[in-house]
């Protein structure tokens, strides 16, 4: 059996300041298995956004243990394991959407480049913007900028992907149909998800299982398993009773963690 | 006042009209105020300089040219290279920052007769001078510039396990050219004044000093001659600028 994606153990996770650290989160023990869509709600401040700057070796974790597919997070880092999408889609001003996707390939362990070269195309194709590959990102939607942040997290066809609440500044329309079509990029690749929102309908449409964290101290405060919900292949409705059902208990679990 | 946006031809005809109406009454009305020509020479005359002594003004023309482009690519290389410098090294921004920003303080004009006094007579003075004017806002633009990448851009980088290298050449300095061709563009014009504040203080060629020579002969129409040539040299280095920025900086 493959190692799980994410396996921790006392994990604590903050900052260091010049005097003193600053925990967010204290005690993390959590384990998720290789392919699983996870989403991670919680509040502002209940260090979500930490957990994931940490698996992606972009911050040292304080205390404890962490394995990310059995490895350390900066040999998984060094390695192109992972796949970050940010906030604000973090594409470069001065490059277009074809060359902002390939950007992967240009920095870093270039010996990829050959083999995955052709991909960005393939990718912009994916994600729909190939007839607009020419085009720079301020020429874009909200929608198309972030489509295009996800195609570039994929170009290295990395074993995880992480996503910092990357659909919160978008309208809920727009937010609603790149919901669906993340579920079949997961679908299509097979890769460990990592989705962090504050926002409760997305976080049980999205994942296979949801952990829910609260803050001061940030901890976990419920995990559910959806599967047994939505079936192997993730698919529900957003009208389904029972997925309210599970939307209900999430809103009752941060309101008594608060 | 009608606020709505103006037609293309109007666009391009008001400022032409502006102009051409201001230098009318200057040619008309300023005689007949009275005002004597050897203060201020009516346009045609000084035109009249352009065909009369074309070669003199040119041949002052180049020195200044000369000075002012050296003065440019200099001072702003270097400033340029210190502030990658201070950009990648906390320790040396610290330890030299503070004195660059005492030396700022020095008037340039008070500075100019050291340079002199250092570097003799000939171009290569006026040349420092021009390049002492142009550096301190490069380098202060251009370190901010550099810093200007996001923590996100910083975070996408490192994920991608960038090294030090691209994340200049790919990230730092796309995002520093914007606040670079801001200082680029004040630079352009300040190296012709370095250069002529140069030639004023030692020199018997270039604008600067057939400036003073033309004030001394009360020759006002070779004087404003040679100042309508010093701007038309700011504003051709300025365009230069704007070119090189418009190829180089396509996005917003």
């Amino acid at each position: 059996m493959a190692a799980p994606a994410i396996e921790t153990s006392g994990l604590d996770l903050g900052y260091t300041g010049r005097r003193s650290a600053v925990t967010v989160i204290s005690g993390l023990d959590l384990t998720v298995e290789a392919g699983t869509f996870l989403s991670i709600l919680g509040p502002s401040g209940c260090g979500k956004s930490t957990f994931l700057r940490v698996v992606a070796d972009l911050l040292a974790p304080l205390k404890g243990t962490i394995r990310v597919m059995g490895e350390t997070p900066s040999a998984v880092r060094s390695g192109r394991g992972v796949g970050f999408v940010f906030q604000d889609s973090t594409l470069l001003p001065w490059r277009t959407a074809r060359e902002n996707v390939r950007l992967p390939i240009q920095v870093g362990r270039r010996s990829l480049s050959r083999m995955i070269d052709d991909r960005a195309d393939e990718l912009l194709e994916l994600v729909g913007l190939s007839a607009l590959s020419k085009r720079l990102p301020h020429q874009l939607s909200g929608g198309q900028r972030q489509r295009l942040a996800i195609a570039r997290a994929l170009l290295g066809e990395p074993r995880l992907l992480l996503m910092d609440e990357p659909f919160g500044a978008l309208d809920e329309i727009t937010r609603d149909r790149l919901n669906d079509e993340l579920l079949s990029l997961w679908r299509r690749t097979g890769t460990t998800v990592l989705f962090v929102t504050h926002s409760i309908a997305e976080a049980v449409y999205l994942g296979q299982r949801v952990i829910v964290l609260a803050a001061h101290p940030g901890r976990i405060v419920a995990d559910h398993d959806l599967r047994p919900l939505k079936g192997p292949d993730n698919r529900c409705s957003r009208e389904d009773p029972a997925i309210v059902a599970a939307m209900a208990r999430m809103r009752s679990a941060l309101g008594a963690a608060s | 006042m009608n606020q709505g946006a103006l037609s293309p031809f109007a666009q391009t005809a008001l400022p032409i009209l502006g102009a051409g109406s201001l230098i009318l009454a200057w040619q008309f009305l300023l005689p007949l105020a009275g005002v004597p020509a050897y203060i201020v020479p009516t346009p045609t005359a000084i035109a009249g300089v352009f065909s009369r002594n074309g070669s003199l003004l040119l041949s002052n023309l180049w020195p200044t040219a000369i000075e002012a482009f050296s003065g440019f690519v200099l001072g702003n290389l270097a400033a340029v290279l210190l502030a990658v410098v201070f950009v990648h090294s906390r320790t040396l921004q610290a330890a030299y920052f503070p004195v660059v920003l005492f030396f700022n303080t020095i008037p340039v004009l008070a500075l100019a007769p050291v340079v002199i006094l250092i570097f003799g007579l000939g171009m290569l003075p006026k040349i420092v001078i021009a390049a002492v004017i142009c550096f301190f806002p490069t380098l202060i633009n251009m370190i901010r510039g550099l810093e200007s990448a996001s923590p996100s851009e910083h975070e996408l980088f490192r994920v991608l396990s960038a090294t030090r290298w691209e994340i200049f050449w790919r990230l730092r300095l796309p995002r520093a050219l914007p606040m670079l061709f801001a200082s680029l563009r004040i630079a352009s014009a300040t190296a012709v004044i370095g250069a002529i504040v140069g030639e004023w203080i030692g020199s018997d060629k270039g604008l600067g000093a057939l400036i003073i020579q033309a004030t001394f002969n009360y020759q006002s129409d070779r004087l404003y001659a040679a100042i309508v040539l010093s701007s038309l040299l700011s504003i051709g280095f300025f365009m230069t600028v704007v070119a090189a920025e418009r190829w180089s900086v396509r996005y917003r």
